[in-house]
């Protein structure tokens, strides 16, 4: 495969316009995976970025067309790995949708919980690469403080720091952990004693900012013509937080807010990330001593047959939109499943924001996608 | 728009759609050769205003294709679901890529999955397979690959 690719093999990479083609990736430490960029520069300016996928291409859509209604939620924690709790809640609400299986109170909002959880520390990973994809290394290690307390909180309950694998359709697979409630509070008072070092190190800091700002510009317009959602769209002023929208479990009974900014810029996407974090210890705090009792999981039957018809669930994961498109011929597993990635979309706007900026930026962009390679070759 | 309005308003514009029972949205059914048209006023009519478009796919039903796009309205918040029956044996459909920036990506996707033809795509070429692919859509129901495992 590699020797397949176009991976420049002739020594004139310079075209006749004095065009220098260059690759960045499949292994390159700023892309996080596999990402494979062909650039065409003009001296240091980009000319087009093109983006040549499926290095970690594994065809989950149709593996799932071979398994079970149970089975195939845990491929998907194998996709975006660091959202890996919000698919299996993508997947288990569009099973649940098939069957018309009422949740009980408690597990939704065990499921929230767990979701402003795996944003919190995807958020936290992606603060900390990016700001080592800028030339600063130090966040990395004051994130990873912070995740690697979640991580141990997941351990406890789930049995998994990274695929969890913890929502099942009717609820979630096993109850918390007795130490579950206090363990979260401990980390919120540890986030709120270290979330100003964040900003000391990395939002205030001058050269940071030249480098964010006014670079990577993308318009409400062409952000929502893009696919864009998440962090990525919000950054260019676009409402599009499903939780806000088309509120699922007990999202529309706890109080926080949608991060909109209009700086349509780098430093806008970063803003709302960091902003977002916040909301998601806000969320925490409103349901962590207000978890119902009552069972965890709904009584399903051991094998499950979705009805003949289409059901189609979204979800807001740390990256954007994320849909699960299910057809049903109904038998025990799904004919037809597709995963609306919103790294897939987020990606495609990459070519159209860097167009004229400088090589140096490109790094920052991406950056600022937030892109999850396995979430977007599925 | 609530659903009855959606409906005459869409009736208007094109007479022969035909909607799907049950489903979550209004489903539609239109030809593939009236899709470049309808879509164009889907997106730019100020009261329909798609433009939001969420997901794009193909589904292969063994005998025929079939294109599925899901499309929303940010200022209007309604959604609909336009699906086009294709031939499996040559299967075209005009692209709207450039209506909907998005479909550039989903539209390689499906080209190389279930080789379904985007007319007057600017770009079609593959995108996650590797280059010089040769043989059968991988995402065809008659596709088996005899080293990777992809049935479980």
């Amino acid at each position: 495969m590699y020797r397949e690719t176009e991976i420049i093999k002739d020594a004139t990479a310079i075209d006749a316009d004095g065009d220098l083609v260059i690759n960045v990736g499949p292994q390159h430490p700023a892309t996080h995976g596999v990402l494979h960029l062909v650039i065409t520069l003009n001296g240091e300016t980009i000319k087009k970025v093109e983006p040549h996928l499926g290095y970690i291409h594994r065809s989950i859509e149709k593996m799932c067309e071979s398994l079970t209604y149970r089975q195939f939620i845990y491929v998907t924690s194998r996709m975006d790995y660091l959202s890996a709790h919000i698919n299996n809640h993508a997947c288990a609400l569009c099973v649940e949708k098939g069957l018309q299986v009422e949740i009980p109170p408690r597990a939704q909002v065990i499921r929230v919980l767990m979701d402003e959880l795996t944003r919190l520390a995807s958020h936290e990973l992606w603060w900390g690469a990016m700001a080592m994809d800028l030339g600063a290394f130090t966040p990395f290690f004051h994130a990873f403080r912070e995740r690697e307390t979640i991580n141990d909180i997941m351990e406890e309950t789930c049995g998994a720091r990274l695929t969890m694998n913890y929502m099942v359709p009717g609820g979630v697979m096993a109850d918390i952990h007795p130490n579950f409630q206090k363990r979260v509070k401990e980390f919120i008072q540890l986030y709120k004693s270290k979330i100003n070092e964040y900003d000391e190190l990395v939002t205030g800091n001058i050269i940071f900012q030249n480098r964010m700002k006014g670079v990577g510009y993308l318009s409400p317009k062409d952000a929502i013509s893009y696919g864009c959602t998440g962090p990525t769209a919000r950054g260019s002023g676009v409402s599009c937080d499903i939780r806000k929208l088309y509120p699922y479990e007990v999202y529309s009974k706890v109080a926080f807010d949608e991060i909109l900014e209009t700086g349509c810029d780098s430093f806008a996407r970063y803003m709302v990330r960091i902003k977002e974090m916040q909301q998601s210890i806000r969320i925490i705090e409103q349901l962590i001593d207000n978890i119902p009792e009552g069972d965890f999981q709904a009584k399903t039957k051991a094998v499950l047959k979705l009805p003949k018809g289409e059901f189609y669930s979204r979800v807001e994961t740390a990256r954007g939109e994320f849909g699960v498109y299910i057809i049903s011929e109904g038998g025990m597993t799904p004919y037809r499943i597709k995963f609306r990635s919103p790294g897939f979309s987020n990606l495609s706007a990459l070519d159209h924001m860097a167009r004229g900026s400088k090589i140096g930026d490109l790094i920052a962009m991406m950056g600022t996608l937030d892109l999850v390679i396995p979430d977007i070759d599925r | 728009m609530i659903t009855e309005e959606l409906k005459i308003k869409i009736n208007e514009l094109l007479p022969s759609v035909t909607y799907e029972e049950g489903g979550e949205w209004p489903t539609l059914n239109i030809e593939s050769k009236d899709w470049l048209r309808f879509a164009d006023s889907l997106r730019n009519d100020d009261q329909l205003f798609f433009n939001y478009l969420f997901c794009v796919t193909c589904v292969d039903w063994k005998t025929l294709l079939t294109m599925v796009y899901h499309l929303t309205s940010t200022k209007h918040r309604h959604t609909i679901v336009v699906k086009s029956k294709l031939d499996r044996n040559n299967p075209e459909i005009e692209t709207v890529s450039h209506i909907w920036r998005t479909a550039d990506f989903h539209e390689r996707e499906a080209y190389e999955m279930f080789g379904v033809k985007f007319l007057n795509h600017s770009d079609l070429r593959l995108l996650i397979l590797p280059d010089g692919w040769e043989g059968k859509n991988p995402m065809r129901k008659d596709f088996e690959d005899p080293v990777n495992m992809i049935r479980l």
